[in-house]
């Protein structure tokens, strides 16, 4: 991925108002 | 993915809503996702959508501004592709 | 399942929605009011002696929680909204009142799954959990042949796990997890694995070794060499969503782009252990003095420990970077897992031991040159003999466990130390 998609990426990221991840997500559940 | 912000809906039964300083978290015991409302007012927006007849209604009632109302739509849209929320048939409806 | 009740909007909270939300890992900085998860060890009993458990498992501890005391701790799980708890040990299927207990938080809204060697996973009981909505289930297996498997985890073991999978399988329950711990003898079986999982219609979940419980004792001969670090990293980005990690991976970040996850320690901010004993930990990875954050038979209970724990408060405090600070990947690795370099006797504000950029090698080579010995734990719950071999010498002296690690301290020793000899 070019280096200023990726940093668009990142950007919008950021500004998402909702993000989404696996329960399963969180480091230090074994 | 088009989010119909003209039509009425609710969270899924299945979701559990956690308020928590910055927001939200919302988990589907369904689909064990995880979803996090990243500030307080797009939580207001989730909580009333089964009290106005469309999302637009919810977002404005809750102060969402116009130059806002497109974030707050792919918000949605998201939650939908995720099954957080659901379209209100005619059996929920409320209003 | 209800909705929350309606609660008023926070009068302390600053007015929102027109700023930025920002990065999500920034938000855990205002601390959770309760964790998203967390690992509940029922009790160090257990049939197996795996050489490299993170617990030390093996006897059951006197003190255990009481059934009640259990159902008290599923009670307050309810009341501050934990989604989810992931049940272990040892092994939890053989506390008497397991299956109590797990319908018990499933029918207090606490959505449990069980990680399990398999041993009592029957055609019955695999027909329960398939009709549960629930409760899933996660298999324990590290290798993809029982020559490896049962190097590891003892004889017999893998086919107890097979027999287990088998049974889920035939009872329709799909979806169940099969855990796999990545070492150096078992990350060349990784297509195996998969090719497991999906014929018992498991999905696959590959976690990270740590240094922890009797893994210090096997860490040097079993935690994956450097190149096979990235072959693993490249395997993982190449299947997605499709494999789970726990998030144990994300100190290999900075290989390149993020694995899926919320790539950041969650010990003590978003996850804890709490463990048959009823302690609170940081996380399952760290059981020692240094990250227990109290006890739920205090008052106040498993609430108050999370809420008001310094350990917890300082775990929550902006991470600086430290010796980290200056390295380009740190964004992205955070500076690795805290168990692994404590375990190591590596500063935490340093680099990993297992650095993808190699600077946790130098910090190693600094700690075996002194004479500092890596702390342990002060509680062993290990059998008393070990049954066979370590891990990649079948054939070689079967090593008494008495012998390779300090007695356990007795329940009247008040010193963390008890036992210790430097």
């Amino acid at each position: 991925m070019a280096e200023h998609e990726a940093e668009t990426e990142a950007l919008t990221s950021d500004e998402l108002l909702v993000e989404e991840v696996s329960i399963d997500g969180m480091c230090g559940v074994y | 993915m088009t989010f119909d912000l003209d039509r009425a809906w609710q969270v899924d039964p299945r979701v559990s809503m956690r308020p928590e300083p910055f927001g939200a978290l919302l988990y589907h015991f369904g689909t064990r996702r995880l979803s996090f409302l990243k500030n307080e007012r797009v939580l207001a927006v989730v909580r009333s959508l089964a009290d106005h007849p469309s999302a637009r209604a919810a977002c404005l009632a809750s102060g969402v501004s116009a130059a806002e109302l497109p974030a707050y739509a792919r918000a949605l849209a998201s939650l939908a592709d995720s099954n957080m929320i659901t379209e209100r048939t005619a059996d929920d409806s409320r209003t | 399942m209800t909705l929350a009740p309606d609660l008023p909007l926070s009068p302390a909270v600053a007015p929102s929605g027109g700023t930025s939300p920002g990065k999500l890992t920034d938000l855990f900085q205002l601390g959770l009011d309760a964790p998203i998860c967390l690992t509940w060890e029922l009790t160090y009993a257990c049939n197996l002696s795996c050489v490299h458990c993170l617990s030390s498992s093996g006897r059951r501890d006197p003190r255990e929680l009481t059934t009640e005391e259990c159902k008290t701790v599923i009670d307050t799980l309810e009341r501050m909204q934990v989604f989810y708890v992931n049940i272990g040990g040892g092994e939890p299927t053989v506390r008497p009142d397991f299956w109590e207990l797990v319908d018990y938080a499933t029918a207090h809204h606490v959505g449990v799954k069980f990680s399990t060697n398999g041993v009592k996973l029957d055609a019955a009981a695999a027909v329960r959990l398939a009709a549960s909505d629930y409760v899933d289930v996660q298999i324990s297996l590290d290798g993809a042949t029982a020559e490896v498997n049962d190097a590891v985890r003892g004889p017999g073991s893998y086919a107890t796990a097979i027999a287990a999978m088998e049974n889920l399988h035939a009872a329709g329950f799909r979806g169940f997890k099969l855990s796999v711990v990545m070492t150096r003898q078992n990350i060349p079986q990784i297509d195996e694995f998969k090719a497991i999982a999906d014929r018992y219609g498991a999905q696959l979940r590959l976690t990270r070794l740590r240094p922890s419980g009797r893994g210090a004792d096997v860490w040097d001969e079993l935690h994956p060499l450097p190149e096979q670090q990235r072959e693993l990293y490249e395997w993982l980005v190449a299947h997605g969503e499709q494999v789970l990690t726990g998030d144990s991976f994300f100190h290999l970040s900075a290989f390149g782009s993020a694995l899926p996850g919320l790539n950041l320690c969650g010990a003590g901010r978003v996850v804890c252990l709490i463990d048959p004993v009823g302690d609170v930990y940081a996380c399952p990875f760290a059981i020692h003095e240094n990250f227990l954050a109290g006890n739920v038979r205090e008052a106040g209970g498993f609430q108050t420990v999370w809420r008001s724990s310094s350990l917890f408060a300082s775990l929550r405090k902006p991470d600086t970077g430290g010796a980290c600070k200056s390295c380009g990947f740190y964004d992205s690795c955070r500076g690795g897992c805290m168990a692994a370099k404590f375990f190591t006797g590596l500063p935490l504000d340093g680099p990993d031991p297992e650095c993808v950029q190699g600077y946790g090698e130098a910090a190693l080579a600094a700690v075996s040159s002194s004479s500092a010995v890596p702390p342990k734990p002060s509680a062993d719950h290990s059998h008393r003999t070990s049954p066979r071999s370590a891990a990649g010498s079948p054939a070689g002296p079967v090593p008494v466990t008495i012998a390779r690690r300090r007695p356990p301290s007795h329940d009247c020793d008040e010193s963390p130390l008890a036992g210790f000899t430097a």
